[in-house]
């Protein structure tokens, strides 16, 4: 050691022999418990569901976990950054449906619906996350203030403008093509058909991995919710980050809706109830910490891949579909209780 | 008085100067009369228990609060500071015992966290984690904190480490003045030890220091400049050399109120 201190500073600091091993550092990643959790769940199906193994049954699964994953990236950055978000599961239909009943009843291109529905969404987020700081208020009890209006609002202006509490079919208006190609698409890769929102689902965890690992804003959102007092003192924006991610919600509130706009061309103004908790159970189960300052995108994608694999399994092997939740109560305990684990000897003094 | 006239003649500017600064919530008034002076080179400790004011004094100094009256003068300009950030950029920064780090974030994270070094790469400006990594290492060791792994949450290090660390880091950004809230407070005699020779490095590289604490001892050890606050006022205020360890000590344990409930005491007892 003293040899090291008497170098000039450049050459002391080679990498160290002392540092933790790769395995180690794999060891104390948020997703890792999840991953060992993936891993047992894929071989219990295959093991039990034949029809399972079939690469045709992994597109299904893909698409089924997408369609959670895609929101769970902004709850698990939301929950990182310590905030919750009750609104996420209605605010996706209430997006879905703004494109779709404001294009239908002005006529208008659905690329202008679909616009609008866009500026609707982030506000929503905007609301959300502007409440929550300057109130003060938990953001639990705020988002589920507004959870319960967008839900009145949802099945409310639906009911008063179409006369029923579902909106007209859209797949003959103006954009319709294209913004289906964008949002609800397939194709096809050596005979098996995938959707499209897999292939969005990927990029964006990747790029939402990368923003919360290797960029300044990342750092900023694992300091708020790790201790937003301390780094309110060394000067990060601790309200705009807040704020900030809130809007992302609404941003893949709004993805979410015109996925599900698209590809069904008619939306049932009820939907999404209960969604807000799938999203934060995958973000959980893939080692968000409730508290905040810990977790990962990655994570929530394994989250949202176990969910889609136990959904699709359950009916591979020829069960009663009643058994998912009770799965999925199982998995979120025995996910809680790994990462605790994991988490403690982690940050065990060394 | 005379001594606050030696004072304006031997010192030049001082970095940060309080007037007669008070500050109230409501109608209740926290601090009053509060004069003080920060220069280079030396530690000015504010000691005072608990409700004394000391946290309201650093909050003004600091940013998060501003004064309701007196003036505030950094380098000779009144100044109001709006915002934490503004007071760093003036450079003055504030340690808290509490809320130093993030704990769960790695060391060389909370190194650099609100003055992250990035890299011009389009669309994202990636943090430059090998060169914080490399600076955080080389500036703690230079410190005297050797570390095996500053890629370790920071929660894994001791009190007294996690104390240097932020230390470390607002010297590193370039703080002129550093306002260090009761950092020997959770810890034991070794820590204190480590975080005391620490501010005495800071003392000597040529910042200011003010150091909260309600422990004497630790204030006498460092200090060059002593103020104690009692119910928001002033009670004592003088340099090293017109003040003794136990006048210290006895304005702080609360002087004649202490001897009358000693007396006290102690006929209860027979």
């Amino acid at each position: 050691m003293s040899q090291t201190l008497e170098r000039p500073p450049e050459a002391a600091v080679p990498k160290r022999p002392a540092r933790p091993s790769l395995l180690y550092r794999a060891f104390v990643r948020p997703e890792t418990g999840s991953l060992v959790g993936a891993i047992a769940i894929l071989i219990f199906f295959a093991a039990v569901a034949p029809p399972f193994r079939q690469l045709t049954s992994a597109a299904t699964v893909l698409y089924a976990s997408s369609t959670i994953g895609i929101m769970a990236i902004a709850v698990a950055l939301l929950m990182i950054g310590g905030e919750f978000d009750l609104s996420a599961g209605v605010s996706v239909v209430t997006a879905a449906l703004t494109a779709s009943m404001l294009s239908y009843e002005l006529s208008l291109n659905l690329w202008v619906g679909t616009l609008v529905a866009l500026v609707v969404a982030l506000a929503i987020g905007w609301v959300n996350g502007y409440l929550v700081v300057r109130t003060g208020i938990p953001s639990f009890l705020v988002t589920l203030g507004t959870f319960l209006m967008l839900q009145g609002l949802n099945l409310a202006v639906t009911k008063m403008i179409t006369g029923t509490v579902a909106t007209r079919n859209i797949s003959d208006m103006d954009g319709y093509d294209s913004l289906r190609a964008v949002f609800a698409s397939q194709f096809t890769i050596g005979g098996v058909a995938i959707r499209v929102t897999v292939l969005w689902w990927l990029l964006f965890v990747a790029v939402s991995s990368y923003v919360l690992l290797r960029t300044r804003i990342g750092n900023w959102i694992l300091a708020v919710g790790g201790n937003a007092d301390s780094a309110r003192a060394v000067g990060v924006p601790v309200n705009k980050v807040k704020v900030g991610l809130f809007v992302t919600v609404g941003f893949l509130a709004w993805f979410t809706g015109m996925h599900l706009l698209y590809s069904f061309n008619t939306v049932q103004s009820g939907e999404g109830v209960g969604n807000e908790f799938r999203y934060i159970i995958a973000a959980v189960i893939g080692g968000a910490l409730l508290t905040g300052g810990y977790g990962s995108t990655i994570g929530s994608a394994i989250g949202a891949f176990i969910f889609g694999m136990t959904t699709q399994g359950i009916v591979y092997a020829g069960w009663d579909p009643d058994w998912f939740k009770f799965f999925l109560g199982i998995m979120l305990l025995l996910a809680t209780v790994t990462n605790l684990w994991v988490r403690r000897l982690a940050t065990r003094r060394g | 008085m005379a001594a606050m006239v030696d004072m304006a003649v031997d010192a030049g500017v001082p970095l940060v100067e309080m007037v007669d600064v008070g500050k109230s919530y409501g109608v209740i008034q926290a601090l009053r009369g509060v004069s003080l002076r920060v220069n280079a080179g030396e530690v000015t400790c504010v000691l005072g228990d608990n409700g004394a004011g000391k946290s309201t004094l650093i909050k003004i100094m600091s940013g998060l609060h501003q004064q309701s009256e007196g003036a505030l003068r950094v380098d000779g300009e009144e100044v109001r500071f709006g915002s934490p950030r503004e007071a760093l950029d003036r450079g003055i920064a504030t340690v808290y015992q509490d809320l130093a780090v993030v704990p769960l974030m790695e060391v060389w994270r909370n190194f650099f966290l609100g003055s992250e070094v990035r890299k011009r790469l389009w669309p994202f400006n990636p943090l430059d984690a090998e060169g914080m990594r490399r600076t955080a290492r080389a500036e703690l060791s230079k410190m005297g904190i050797e570390l095996d792994d500053v890629n370790q949450p920071i929660g894994t290090l001791s009190g007294g480490q996690r104390q240097c660390v932020a230390i470390a880091r607002a010297v590193y950004f370039g703080a002129r003045v550093l306002i260090l809230d009761e950092p020997t407070a959770a810890l034991g005699v070794k820590q204190s030890g480590v975080v005391l020779r620490y501010i005495a490095r800071a003392r000597d590289a040529g910042l200011g220091v003010v150091l909260i604490t309600h422990n004497p001892h630790h204030a006498y050890l460092v200090g060059d400049h002593f103020v104690v606050l009692k119910r928001g006022q002033m009670s004592l205020d003088g340099k090293r050399d017109e003040i003794t360890l136990d006048e210290l000590t006895q304005q702080m344990a609360g002087g004649d109120e202490l001897e009358a409930l000693t007396s006290e005491l102690r006929r209860a007892q027979v």
